[in-house]
């Protein structure tokens, strides 16, 4: 079906001097889309063209419409020579199909050259016909909407979650063709951008295709990576969540989201179990999936390399390991209890039908999530080989087959069907490609993946269902386990719900610690949980989180080929294993029992492998308190050592103290006396041993009825063991006034101001000494991190108090010798006042927005004052205390912010004259505190190489990357702007490549970054007027110096 | 180990006001994290020396690349390589013009050229100012001069739609660009006494009262230059010191409005004529425009010396000035009152300014 696409081209400005002689520019533009191209006239000597063409109409098939880039060229015209490009412009018209998101593209767009960079602005319209036919957005992928956000969108309700959909594409990467050799850099830069524009087109439309096939209308969680094999090619490829959204009417409330989905949430089981039950009996049974994985044994399993069809393939898969709380474990564990199985059958069938149950989302509809089991996550290691026929990407895609099937069985393997917050990463060095994806093993409920039932019996539920929520609470009132809340026969207060075990205690994927649940008493829960999802809305927390790494560096040798790939695959064990360790130590440093939003990232490099895990721990309340770390030494006989052991131990308890007080950790002490716990061992304790072989022991010694040690022990057997405790304690305290998190949102930080900042430090760093040991290098990478923290916290103080959110480190070894790290994140000012009000009436998980807050206060009122008995409530405080306190802050929200703050928030006075720029925020969440979004524009997703051969005259490789991500910014805010936005929501820099040769005086970079293009609203016309509304009001009232 | 590369771009660019400022008084970075380290920056925050160095860096940064924005400042609020808040852009652009007046007194009223530019060494040895802050403030005066110098209409306003300066630096940078153009002296050593806001209050007299654009705002003209025909006219008042009868009258005017008024009564009426010729005269040679470069030194030497080796206090000039510029009204036989009037009026309020240790 094709479409008309329409472009005007209006005007220039400042743009750059390209005539010495006149000192001005003869400038002109074509237009190409496909392999039409349009002129305007040459609008002579002027730096402020106005050139107002007519419309360029090109009539195209509407997959072109998805695939192609509009691209626009600024040439200087000269009358003996050939005409002089200026830069160009790639507009990517996907948004203006979608009937949903933009309608026009309009505005002031940077003139972009690969190797000057921004040269001026040009002022273009653009805009679609579709010709409407009923068959409309059938066959094509056109209407499908994308978002790079990992939650449900904010004015958009789910009604199914159809489930995981990926693609992948590959081509040969323009700067290693022949032709190279023979053209400028500028051609083979832009060969690059226009390739990667065409194939990301391409991505999208295909992955739309197979949403379309799967009845869904949208594409959530969307993550779009690219490979830049060199040599072996280019390959983009995407991952996202395909779901049905319905979009709320304009000018609901936004609580209007939660209203709904608290209506359907009683949905429950025997209905929809009829519904489901044709489906679940034509396919094959849970159990015929059963686990592929090879590598079962914790550490040393050999490393099968096996070899695929090519000859130069080679590939190691990465031995797993089992750890606690982590559980990437491959041994299958036994079917659980009846229970559970019936359980299982129900969330299962509704699953079955898909091949992978892996979701990219990290935030969910209440009532989605059911049960986390643990991380699940796999690595590869790969040879590349050139890509031979870029139209069969057959090799990568079963190279991703194959580990999301191995994520998928360590899904089961810890009792889960289901894969979620999952996200997959590479990282490349030379012909060596490590593989990595992880997730996290969940239960979900099905009621949001089967197919018709919400449609046909949903409105039947909700009516019988109206007086469940009463009844339920009279029931737990009584202490009876309600069987009906969500559906499942084990089912959970949704506070406490998801921390429950999935997997059978009696056959447990890993060594854990089991207690009930300190929350309902009725389940069991394990001692620690990790999990790369955000913090579930309905999850009570005690206390504040913090940021909490694990930075390893391990030295290898120089290799080639399947020498190198083993040695890495020998190492990644290892590494994964010293990661988790370095993170279950500096959580229980910080008293805390949960890890999320865990990323770990390895990064290869010639003669060295980087390991960076990042997550957000945090007390969760219905998990038992974490015990202390006791250090034990192993041949107490020397006086002066046993000195040293004491002093050390005294400073990890005092870090311990210290640390509750700083995150607000009090747990209400004996607990168990109260409620009569089941538990014999009231004081956990959990051994980690350093030597691997040990942890076999371990397993078979695991019973949660036996007596353990007081604490976490760390035993100093060896020097590997005291640099442990030292890098435990040498990480810098956070200043006083900021908290950091790479999750969302902090979870006990509720009155954001609408103060934020979002910022990308980017840092290389040159190590001098050759010859390094690992325990060196490992001090060096801790600095690097530490240090970049310490700047951060710096440059930011003006924003205290202030949350870090989303800090987002990536690294990478560029060239040997050298680290790179990157970091990107948010800034957000929160109100000091409300804050410690809120703290005192209680702590709840992320209450991220008022909806969500207002929510988990709708539900607690609907399933009434059944959560309220002081004995599964650790803070004691009554609802009604809460919901109070809440509303107070809300209110607050509104009195005009701090003077700090509102200094650089706020335009009190206005410049007299110039157009004023649209203020486009930017921000890696999904939300803007303060603020209700009233409409996704559409995906944003560029790609820009910066290429330079006067390095020392742009200031250096700083000064060249500096004004580089200037630029990038600008050209997000831009285009932003033109769909009519005023923020990008979930904005992330996905690649940041950079190559320099300062002996050549020249530096490459490459950057892609995408995001959500948004339009947002005040939530209260009280509050702060944004930026953005002042310059509006400059730009509509006139400028009142300039008459 | 070494940092290679070290950058911090942020969505909104909000500069530090007093790194900002250390980098317009050009200081190098490391002279910079100097005088942060000892402004104790540091304090309260967990950070060291190389965290100030590498944020000291980033800003610099970011001032350079924001540097060729600021040379035209319309462009900064409708460039997109910065979002820089509004009130923000205000304040880097205030600052960046803003000037020391011990430097803008060592080239006020000199040739705005490449020779002056070369000399700026000395003055940055004599002033105490670095090199490149005084650099980049001659650099604004001569920009300002360009732009301004094309245009036609009223001066300041010219500047303070061109270059969004606030009404103060906008009537002070009117000043640089009127006294650059007429080139007036004042760095003789009797000059030296003077500040440079007492030139630039004379300036604004002058401007508003001497120049084309003075009397009528429509007039398609600039107002850097002094109105030609008016400069002939002044002429005219030469009869007040060659006719005797009217020199002898406008003193006996004088003297009877003042006896008993003051204290310098005595001096005044001994040096009545001196005065009154050294005023006059100047006003003759206006036409002549080396004789304008003169103009100041002129009226020290002619007037406030006299004066002031009398010991006339400052009211008691106000006084002379009064009356010696009314008494010429009531003499018969002189027909030039406006233009003595539109003369008076600024040299009266120019000698009162001046009229200081």
């Amino acid at each position: 079906m094709p479409g008309k696409l329409k472009a005007k081209i209006v005007a220039g400005r400042h743009l750059p001097v390209m005539d010495r002689a006149s000192d001005l520019t003869d400038a002109f533009v074509e237009v190409k889309f496909g392999n039409t191209t349009f002129k305007t006239d040459v609008f002579p000597k002027s730096l402020n063209p106005q050139w107002n063409s007519e419309w360029f109409k090109f009539e195209v098939d509407d997959e072109d419409l998805q695939d192609e880039p509009l691209q626009i060229t600024v040439l200087d015209h000269d009358t003996y020579s050939a005409n002089d490009a200026i830069g160009k412009v790639y507009i990517d018209i996907d948004p203006l199909l979608s009937c949903e998101a933009a309608t026009v593209i309009s505005g002031w767009l940077p003139i972009y050259d690969t190797i000057h960079g921004i040269r001026g602005e040009i002022n273009v319209l653009v805009k679609v016909d579709l010709f409407n036919d009923l068959n409309r957005f059938r066959q094509s992928s056109c209407g499908v909407k994308f978002f790079c956000t990992t939650s449900i969108p904010r004015c958009y309700r789910v009604a199914l979650v159809h489930g995981f959909v990926e693609e992948l594409v590959v081509n040969e990467d323009p700067e290693y063709q022949w032709i190279d050799r023979i053209r400028t850099p500028r051609a083979s830069n832009e060969a690059r951008q226009r390739l990667i524009s065409l194939m990301s087109g391409e991505l999208q439309r295909k992955i739309g295709l197979k949403v379309l096939e799967m009845g869904g209308n949208a594409v959530v969680g969307y993550l779009q990576c690219f490979d830049l094999e060199g040599e072996s090619g280019l390959v983009v490829r995407a991952i996202g969540t395909a779901c049905t959204l319905d979009k709320l009417s304009p000018g609901t409330a936004p609580n209007t989201t939660t209203h709904t989905n608290t209506h359907t949430l009683p949905n429950t089981a025997p209905t929809s179990n009829a519904c489901n039950s044709p489906s679940k009996d034509s396919k094959e049974s849970p159990l015929a999936h059963g686990c592929r994985s090879t590598h079962n044994s914790p550490v040393h399993s050999t490393c099968s390399s096996q070899r695929l069809s090519h000859s130069q393939n080679f590939s190691v898969s990465v031995p797993t390991l089992v750890f606690t709380g982590m559980g990437s474990g491959g041994s299958v564990g036994k079917e659980a209890g009846p229970l559970k199985t019936l359980l299982r059958q129900h969330t299962q069938s509704a699953l079955e039908q898909r091949e992978f149950p892996i979701f990219t989302l990290t935030c969910f509809p209440p009532g989605f999530l059911v049960h986390v089991g643990g991380v699940v996550s796999t690595r590869s290691v790969k040879l590349l080989d050139r890509i031979h026929n870029p139209d069969e990407p057959e090799t990568r895609d079963a190279w991703w087959e194959e580990i999301r099937q191995e994520i998928k069985s360590h899904a089961k393997a810890l009792g889960c069907h289901a894969v979620v917050g999952y996200s997959e990463s590479t990282s490349i060095c030379e012909e060596v490609c490590i593989l990595s994806a992880s997730g996290t093993a969940a239960m979900l409920n099905p009621r949001f993946m089967r197919e018709g039932c919400l449609d046909t019996g949903g409105s039947d539920h909700r009516l019988s269902r109206q007086p469940h929520p009463g009844m339920v609470g009279s029931e737990r009132g009584e202490g009876e386990v309600s069987s009906t809340w969500l559906g499942f026969e084990d089912a959970s207060p949704p506070s406490c719900g998801f921390v429950h075990i999935p997997y059978d205690e009696f056959n447990m994927p890993f060594p854990a610690q089991l207690t009930y649940c300190y929350h309902c008493r009725r389940q069991k829960v394990p001692d620690v949980l990790f999990t790369t999802i955000d913090l579930p809305a309905e999850a009570e927390v005690t206390g504040k989180g913090c940021l909490i790494q694990a930075r390893l560096c391990r030295t290898k040798k120089k290799a080639q080929g399947e020498v190198n790939a083993t040695s890495i695959s020998n190492l990644l064990p290892f590494m994964e294993y010293e990661l988790h360790t370095q993170l279950m130590n500096k959580l229980k440093l910080r008293s805390m029992n949960a890890l999320f939003g865990l990323r770990i990232q390895i990064s290869v490099g010639e003669n060295m492998l980087l390991g960076l895990a990042s997550a957000t721990g945090v007390y969760l309340s219905a998990l038992p308190a974490p015990g202390g770390i006791q250090i034990a030494g192993k041949t107490p006989s020397d006086l002066s050592y046993d000195q040293h052991i004491s002093t050390m131990q005294k400073r990890i308890d005092d870090t311990i103290a210290k640390n509750k007080e700083l995150y607000n950790i009090h747990p209400p002490e004996c607990i168990e006396e109260v409620v009569g716990s089941p538990i014999p061992d009231r004081q956990r304790s959990s051994r980690l041993f350093r030597s691997t072989s040990e942890s076999s022991d371990e397993l078979s010694e695991l019973d949660l009825s036996h007596g353990k040690k007081d604490a976490f022990v760390l035993e100093i057997d060896d020097t590997d063991a005291v640099e442990d405790i030292q890098s435990l304690l040498t990480d810098a305290p956070i200043p006083a006034g900021f908290y950091s998190c790479n999750t969302e949102v902090m979870p006990g930080i509720h009155n954001w101001t609408s103060g934020l900042q979002m910022f990308t430090s980017v840092r290389v760093y040159r190590l001098s000494n050759a010859n390094l040991t690992n325990q060196g290098l490992n001090k060096i990478f801790t600095d690097l991190c530490e240090n970049l923290l310490k700047s951060l916290y710096f440059k930011l103080r003006s924003m205290i108090p202030c949350c870090l959110c989303h800090l987002n480190f990536t690294v990478a070894v560029p060239e040997e010798e050298l680290i790179q790290v990157a970091v990107t994140a948010v800034a957000m000012s929160f109100d000091k006042e409300t804050q410690q009000a809120a703290d005192k009436a209680l702590t709840r998980g992320s209450g991220e927005n008022e909806e969500q807050l207002q929510f988990s206060m709708e539900m607690c009122g609907e399933s009434t004052i059944s959560n309220n008995q002081p004995t599964a409530k650790p803070s004691g405080v009554p609802e009604s205390a809460m919901v109070h306190s809440s509303r107070v802050s809300s209110s607050e929200r509104c009195s005009p912010l701090p003077e700090g703050r509102s200094r650089s928030l706020r335009s009190t006075r206005s410049l007299p004259c110039g157009a004023p720029v649209t203020v486009v925020k930017m921000t890696p969440l999904s939300f803007l505190p303060g603020t209700r979004i009233v409409k996704y524009l559409g995906i944003i997703n560029m790609f820009f190489i910066r290429e330079t051969t006067s390095l020392r005259e742009e200031g250096g490789v700083s000064g060249f990357l500096h004004s580089f991500i200037a630029e990038v910014f600008a050209m997000v805010r831009a285009h932003v702007a033109a769909l009519g936005g005023n923020a990008l929501v979930s904005y992330s820099m996905k690649e940041c490549v950079f190559m320099e040769n300062p002996n050549k005086n020249q530096a490459q970079c490459l950057i892609n970054v995408s995001g959500d293009a948004v339009i947002f609203i005040r939530e209260s016309d009280q509050e702060a007027i944004p930026p953005l509304l002042t310059s509006r009001q400059t730009s509509s009232t006139g400028a009142d110096g300039t008459t | 180990m070494s940092v290679e590369l070290d950058v911090f771009v942020v969505n909104t660019t909000i500069m530090d006001e007093e790194v900002y400022q250390l980098w317009l008084d050009g200081y190098t970075v490391n002279d910079a994290v100097k005088v942060r380290m000892e402004g104790g920056v540091l304090e309260g925050c967990e950070a060291s020396a190389e965290v100030l160095h590498s944020d000291t860096m980033d800003q610099y940064r970011t001032f350079q690349m924001c540097e060729r924005l600021l040379h035209s400042p319309v462009k900064l609020a409708n460039q997109l390589l910065f979002q820089i808040p509004p009130h923000r852009q205000v304040m880097l652009i205030e600052r960046y013009y803003a000037f020391d007046s011990v430097f803008v007194r060592e080239v006020l009223g000199k040739k705005l050229s490449k020779g002056t530019k070369k000399d700026l060494d000395d003055v940055s040895a004599k002033t105490g100012v670095t090199l490149k802050s005084c650099r980049r403030q001659f650099d604004n005066f001569k920009r300002v001069f360009k732009v301004v110098e094309e245009l036609k209409g009223p001066l300041v306003e010219n500047i303070r739609q061109h270059f969004l300066l606030s009404d103060k630096l906008a009537r002070d940078y009117a000043a640089i660009v009127f006294f650059a153009n007429n080139r007036f002296e004042t760095g003789k050593k009797k000059l030296h006494y003077l500040t440079f806001q007492d030139f630039a209050f004379c300036a604004g007299q002058l401007i508003s009262n001497w120049t084309v654009g003075a009397l009528d705002n429509m007039v398609e003209d600039m107002d850097v230059d002094l109105e030609k025909e008016f400069l002939q006219d002044l002429k005219e008042l030469k009869i007040l010191i060659t006719d005797r009868d009217l020199l002898d009258q406008h003193k006996s005017l004088v003297c009877t409005a003042l006896r008993g008024k003051t204290k310098a009564f005595n001096e005044m009426e001994a040096n009545f004529k001196n005065l009154s010729r050294g005023l006059v005269n100047i006003a003759a040679k206006l036409t002549n425009t080396k004789e304008v470069r003169d103009f100041f030194i002129d009226l020290v030497e002619k007037f406030i010396e006299p004066c002031r080796s009398d010991k006339w206090t400052a009211g008691d000039m106000r006084l002379y000035l009064t009356h010696y510029t009314n008494s010429a009204h009531v003499l018969d036989t002189f027909k030039h009152q406006v233009v003595w009037d539109r003369y008076m009026g600024v040299i009266k309020s120019c000698i009162l300014k001046m009229y200081h240790d």
